[in-house]
């Protein structure tokens, strides 16, 4: 089970963790980053919009030949989108993981400030235990 | 209000005069303290309030972390608006931790009950401490207590990862706080309400086996020491 990486978005779209788990990966600078944030946001947007099917969330899954991206979105408006290689099973199993890491080692946190960047060294150490042993 | 006409003066406060002053005496008049507003204090519909529980009623009870987590990051955050430095968020975690502690103590050396022994030695005290208070927060007793080989007066109870600090990531600019600051004022005051006056800091201690590492430096004033002399 191979995962490359993991962004966490805010409420508004803003990009407030990533972080790499595999070296061989293209890295985009920081900026890029906050554009490809602010891009999906507004695509989940769109797309929960224009379903066919009415009452239905947002974009969950893109799936390409190189990597397929998950995205799990809370009730309280927070993006979790986790980026691993295709045919992966249970991912969902994973973002609820890390939705937990989350709760905990940030929300619990007295020093983070809501909707800010992550800068939390708990909730980092226990994503790479997390993460790591699954490469 | 209704009592201020009555020609008896109670002998107890009534809360309906005295605003906040918690008192188990029911109140003279027919109405309850609650719909007058000025004490905090719950009723439940048989005019019991907290203080009519049986002391033992909670000795078993547990408390999710996560509430404890949320009450004390509040805490901290509440505290960290007043201060201006490290040193003083440290001091008010611990006097926060102080006033925990002074009725703590009386709980739990009553709970101990006919065996209850008055401690007058510092390793008694100590593992009272160690053992019986920090079971009774934490479920577990601390990791290790040892005496300071350069100071006569300096003592270190150790915690491999205090639980209090579980979900706090300290940035790097205040990596000097230790919010188990919170846990020393809960020991200062166990100590002071003995009679052992002293100090008691937090310190983040890393190592490689337990990164959260946590030494409390109890810091015991010139008359403990002399009497424990004497009694030696």
């Amino acid at each position: 089970m191979v995962i490359l990486s993991i962004l966490i978005l805010n409420k508004a779209g803003g990009l407030i963790y990533q972080r790499h788990f595999n070296e061989g990966l293209n890295k985009l600078s920081s900026n890029d980053y906050l554009v490809l944030a602010g891009t999906f946001h507004g695509v989940h947007a769109i797309t929960s919009r224009i379903s066919p099917v009415p009452g239905s969330g947002g974009l969950e899954v893109l799936e390409s030949d190189q990597f397929r991206v998950q995205c799990f979105q809370t009730l309280t408006g927070t993006k979790l989108l986790i980026f691993a290689e295709p045919h992966q099973p249970n991912i969902d199993v994973i973002c609820r993981r890390v939705y937990e890491l989350y709760a905990d080692y940030v929300m619990k946190n007295p020093f983070y400030q809501i909707e800010m960047p992550i800068r939390c060294e708990q909730f980092d150490r226990q994503l790479v235990a997390y993460i790591k042993p699954k490469q | 209000m209704s009592n201020l006409n009555s020609p008896f003066v109670p002998f107890s406060p009534n809360p309906s005069i005295q605003s906040g002053v918690p008192t188990t005496t029911p109140p003279l008049s027919a109405s309850k303290p609650s719909q007058l507003g000025s004490s905090n204090l719950r009723y439940a519909s048989s005019r019991k309030s907290i203080y009519d529980r049986h002391l033992n009623r909670t000795q078993r009870s547990e408390l999710s972390k996560a509430s404890f987590a949320f009450l004390f990051g509040e805490m901290i955050q509440y505290a960290q608006k007043q201060v201006l430095g490290i040193q003083d968020l440290e001091k008010k975690l611990n006097i926060q931790g102080y006033a925990i502690g002074q009725r703590l103590f009386e709980l739990l050396l009553y709970r101990e009950g006919r065996s209850a022994k008055r401690e007058t030695r510092l390793l008694g005290i100590l593992q009272f401490i160690a053992q019986t208070l920090y079971r009774h927060l934490f479920g577990k007793s601390a990791d290790g207590l040892e005496k300071s080989r350069e100071h006569e007066d300096e003592y270190m109870l150790i915690d491999h990862e205090p639980i209090v600090n579980s979900y706090i990531s300290v940035p790097k600019e205040m990596s000097q706080l230790n919010c188990a600051a919170f846990v020393a004022g809960i020991i200062e005051a166990v100590l002071d309400g003995s009679l052992f006056p002293c100090r008691v800091t937090a310190h983040s201690v890393f190592s490689e086996q337990f990164p959260f590492k946590t030494v409390f430096l109890i810091k015991f004033e010139e008359s403990v020491l002399e009497r424990e002399a004497v009694l030696q």
